[in-house]
Formats: structure tokens, sequence, C-alpha cells
């Protein structure tokens, strides 16, 4: 096994820390560096708040693991430098098929407009993610990695958060004003302080097979239900680089997970699936249970808890590290805020009720598409295979089948932040709405809308023509770069000349006007994770203000 | 009107973002009814929401459309064995 990819070894190096007599403190600490720990200990390096990350072994993810990562996660991953590698390697899909006994009854596309930088979906290998984020780390002064390190204790504070450390030199301890929990779903800071999350179990086990093999089927994701290879159950069929392919198996909950994973049991399994003259080597094998279950709040104090130590899922629908990569998207900047006085600490509590909201959904998506996969009675089991049967040729029956929705952002519409429509849109950029990409012309070409917006709050302000750019909205836009907590503006203009003294973009397909039902004046206010949070039909300085202060918890 | 094909879930009232979450929300329903029961008791539970369905639609002509579609797939679709 492991034919293709070889794990590195990070060098453990004893830190100074370990040599003084009492703790020494750091501003923010990240336990555990996966993908979500990582994610969020580069989001808050380019936020210039000094971040330090302990992580117990000192490589990437062994095995392939969560291989599928969304839209979202990849503007995420743009924003934070590290998009570029992963489109690079990983293997872009739109298109999921649903197979039921083994003829094609539904295809679906997830993206299926142009216009936007990024992918629907990318398949990668975890260690690849993660290596790409380990080196990404190593561009920041203010970031600093300490692989070997084991949290054994952690003690909260009102001031301050101690904790205790082994490594390969000795214990030693360390005290931070935040830390941020991604040490996974067993997370042992999460038992070390007590707490818990809860849920349910599901009582079925997967087995996963990476194969190696050079075949010509094509970059899709292939679900079938019922299949003569593998009758009564299911399997899924995903590539993933290195000519790798993802093999999924539901075995049952009678089925014996040693047994199951040696690779004389596999071997059949897979040859069946793929059929008798394909030849393919194993990559990596493993077999899993799952459960879907999150903690009741995300945030203890001075301690947050991000991804998968926060809430799990079942795997249908690639919403664990997806979601987790969100988590931190939502946290660093409000961290920002409140460690330099510009929001209030209750700011932070906003970040577990964003993030509660989102694992709720996140959970509830993937617990349907369980028992749609797996329906556990015998009427459960005939309505899934009715659906199944109508949908070749009833399309409503098409959209009842449930092999995993994938991947989605929440609309944080409930949210105290967002400031609610109070003029009439036609779109779906809602208060509340993860901001749609869309291609717009600047002075250097062509560029995406993505690109332009992200880590500091920004104004978005159309008109149909930039020559008619009043003086008076030029001087508020300029008041709000200088603003307490500062906006950055962006003209997005129908036609005409990039304005004097503004960024200016120009909408040369339409596509911002039609994604954003954009009209002449039309503003929109987006937060630093790239969440519109309030939108008006006309420019009014003194609505946007109040905006920013509902954002930011400061009225 | 001829039956509806489409997927046509929705709720007065209601904003939906993602396609699939009305129709799913339904399915939902309909198989959390059948919870604890036996298979003999959500026959009639089946039997009585058809009957209350087809009220409510009325139209013999869409139920006729629907009783063919409904009785046409059941022998024809592969089995495993």
């Amino acid at each position: 096994m492991f034919h293709t990819y070889k794990n590195p070894v990070y060098e453990y190096k004893k830190s100074r820390d370990q040599n003084t007599s009492g703790p020494v403190h750091h501003p923010l600490v990240v336990v555990g560096a996966g993908p979500v720990g990582m994610a969020a200990a580069i989001d808050a390096a380019q936020q210039e708040i000094p971040t330090l990350i302990l992580d117990e072994d000192n490589t990437v993810s062994v095995g392939s693991r969560a291989v599928c990562y969304s839209k979202r996660t990849l503007e995420i991953m743009n924003r934070l430098g590290c998009s570029q590698p992963m489109i690079e390697r990983g293997v872009t899909w739109n298109l999921g098929k649903v197979f039921f006994r083994d003829q094609l009854v539904s295809s679906f596309n997830l993206l299926p407009e142009d216009g936007h930088k990024l992918p629907a979906f990318i398949n990668l290998q975890q260690y690849y993610l993660e290596e790409y984020l380990v080196r990404r780390m190593d561009e920041f002064e203010n970031l600093e990695i300490r692989w070997k390190n084991r949290v054994m204790a952690v003690e909260t504070n009102a001031d301050r958060v101690v904790l205790s450390i082994d490594t390969p030199d000795g214990p030693y301890q360390l005290s931070c004003d935040w830390l941020l929990v991604a040490d996974g779903a067993n997370s042992p800071v999460r038992e070390f302080l007590g707490l818990e999350s809860r849920g349910q179990w599901f009582h079925d086990r997967f087995l996963i097979a990476d194969v190696v093999m050079k075949a010509e089927f094509p970059p899709e994701r292939w679900f079938s239900f019922d299949p003569s290879y593998h009758p009564g159950r299911s399997t899924l069929l995903h590539r993933q680089p290195d000519d790798v392919w993802r093999l999924d198996f539901q075995l049952g909950w009678d089925a014996d997970p040693e047994m199951e994973k040696k690779p004389e049991n596999v071997i059949p399994r897979v040859r069946a699936m793929l059929g008798a003259d394909i030849e393919f080597e194993l990559e990596w094998c493993s077999v899993y249970t799952f459960r879907c279950r999150r903690m009741e709040t995300f945030r203890h104090g001075r301690v947050f808890f991000v991804g998968d130590a926060a809430h799990q899922v079942s795997p249908f629908g690639a919403r664990g590290a997806n979601s987790g990569i969100q988590d931190t998207d939502n946290l660093i900047w409000k961290l920002k805020l409140v460690m330099t006085g510009k929001a209030p600490d209750r700011l932070l509590d906003s970040y577990s009720d964003e993030r509660v909201y989102a694992a709720d959904e996140n959970i509830m998506n993937s617990t349907r598409a369980t028992d749609f996969i797996t329906p556990k009675s015998a009427v459960s089991h005939t309505f899934r295979d009715a659906v199944l049967e109508l949908s070749c040729q009833q399309p409503f029956a098409r959209d009842l089948i449930n092999s995993g929705r994938l991947s989605d952002t929440a609309f944080l519409t409930e949210s105290a932040l967002t400031t609610p429509d109070s003029d009439r849109f036609g779109s779906d950029m809602v208060p509340g709405a993860a901001m749609l990409d869309a291609p717009v012309t600047g002075s250097q070409g062509s560029q995406w809308l993505i690109d332009l917006v992200g880590g500091r709050f920004t104004l978005l302000y159309f008109v149909d023509e930039t020559a008619t750019l009043s003086r008076s909205v030029l001087q508020d836009l300029e008041a709000l770069g200088a603003n307490r907590i500062p906006v950055k503006s962006l003209v997005i203009g129908g036609h005409g000349e990039p304005a004097a003294g503004v960024a200016t973009v120009i909408d040369t397909q339409g596509l911002f006007r039609k994604r954003y039902d954009a009209t002449e004046g039309t503003t929109y206010l987006i937060r630093p994770d790239q969440q519109v949070t309030a939108r008006w039909r006309a420019f009014d300085i003194t609505k946007i203000v109040a905006a920013i202060d509902s954002a930011t918890a400061n009225h | 009107m001829p039956l509806v094909r489409e997927t046509n879930f929705h709720q007065p009232g209601k904003r939906y973002f993602r396609r699939y979450r009305a129709g799913d929300d339904f399915y939902e329903a309909l198989i959390n009814m059948h919870r604890e029961l036996s298979d003999e008791q959500s026959a009639k539970a089946n039997a009585k929401l058809i009957l209350l369905l087809a009220n409510h639609i009325g139209d013999l002509e869409v139920l006729g459309e629907a009783l063919e579609i409904a009785r046409s797939g059941v022998d024809s679709f592969p089995e495993n064995e």
C-alpha cells in the first residue's frame, strides 16, 4: 500500500519556551495542525495576529481521508493564498451520477454556470492539502509551528489559558489569551475541559478502498444504490489525483472491521466493482463508522472549538472538512477586531451562534442522506426504492434522490449581525449569504470579484456608468476608508472607465448585475469573511455605518 | 392541468435557497410518520395518506395519470437476485 505518496517528516525543534522558568505567554495558540487548524493559523497570521500552532505528530494526514473540497472552501483557501496548488493538482469535477441496480437514473451538475474563478468541487488527498498549508505557514514571520508538541492538560482562567505540553524533550507549559481547538473528532482538549459533543451514532460500517489504476472512467462522482456486484447496499466511486480512485462500500453493521480491512477481502470487492480485466493496486484501506453530533456551544470563554472537535457529520456530502474550514473563516476576523479593541467581546459569541446554525444544517443534511442511503425500516426502504425507480422518468423524483447533499454554505439570515433587507431584491445574495463570485474587468484586465474582496469589510457600489459617480459619494467612500473599522470600497460600473480616486471594475459580462440584482446605486456591504451582511438600493452612509456596527456587535 | 412532474415542494411564506431542501423536508416528515409502526400499520398509514392526497387533488384526470405511472413501473424495473 501507499504507492503514490510518501509522508513528509517535519522536524521537531526544542523551543526557547521550554527553557524558561515560568510559562511564556502567547496571544493565540491553535491546537491541531490538520486542515482546519492550519487554515485558522494562516488566517490569523494574515490578520497580523502572532500565532503559535501545536501538533502532536510530525507529518501530514496518513491516508487520503477528506478528499472533496467545495467551491466555498477553495474561495477561503484562495483568500489564504493556498488555492493555486490545490487547483493545479486536484481533480476538478462538477458532475455526479446516480445508478440504481446498474442503471443510470440521474445525474446532476453542481456548477451549471460559468463565471466563477473556482470550480464547484475538487478532489484532492488530504495529505496534499496539508502539505500546501504547511508550506504556506512557513511564509509567515509571525506564525510558528511546533511539531511533536502534545497538549496534556488545559487550565482556563478569566484572563488566560495555561497549557501543559509534552515533547520529546519533556514537558513544559505556556499560556495564551485565546485558544483555538482543532484537535479532531475525539478532541483531547474537549475531554480535558470536561465538555461533550452529543448526537447520534449510525449503525453501519463503510469500507474505503483507495486504489491506483489506469482507467478511463471520467472525473465524476458515481453513486450506486443496490448494484449487482454489491447487492442490497451502496457504493461510491470518485477520482483523486495520481490515478488514485476512492471506492466506498457500505458493509452493514455486522461486518467485522478487522477482517474487512484485509487486502484478501478488499481485493475481491474492488474486482467485482471494476470488472475482472482492470488492473489495480490497493493504496489505502479503512473501515469506518460515523456519528452526527456537536457541542452545545463552540465558545467557552477564551477557548474556541473548530472543525470536527466542535461538530461531526456523516461523510455523505463532504460536509466535514469543508465546514471546519468555514468555521475558522467566520472566527478569525472577529478575534482580530476584539483583540485590537475595535469590537466588544460579545462579537465572539456570534462565532458560536453562526457556526452552530451552520453545523445543525450540515448535520441535518448529512443525517437525511444517511437515512436515504441506509433505510432503517422496510417502509423506508420501499419509499427509497420507489424514488429511485420513478427518477428514470420523473424529474421531481430525481431531486428527491439523496446520495449526499454536497457541501454548501448556510445562509445566516437569522444572525444578529446581519442587517435584514429593507429594500426589494430579486437575488439570493441576501444578508447572511456567502458572496458569489463574478468576472469583472479592472485596469489590469480580467479579474475575479472574489480576489478583490475579503480580509476586511468591503463596500460594493454599483453604477451603470462610472462617469456619473457623484463627488459626494466619493467623499463618503473615502470617509468609510477612514472609519474606526475601515471599509474598503469597490465601485462596479456597468460601463465606463475606472473612476479616479477609488478602486473600480467594470461588469463587462453583466454577471455581477445579474447575480446581485444590481441597479443604479445598489450597495452591498461584505464582511471580511466574504459574507453579505447588508444591502440597499441606494447609497446611504448612515445606514452603512449602522450596518458595520451591527456586524461587529458595536451597538 | 396535467400531473406535475417537476419538483413542486414548497411552503407558503418560507424562502428556500437550496433546490433540494423543501423536498428533503417533506421526505423526512414522510419517513418520520412511519416511525415505530409495524409493516402492517405502515401500509395502512400509507393507504390513508394516498386517500387524503387524492381527495385534495380531486381531478380524476391527474389521479388517473398518477395511477398509471405508479402501476407501470412496479414490475418492469430489474431486480437483483
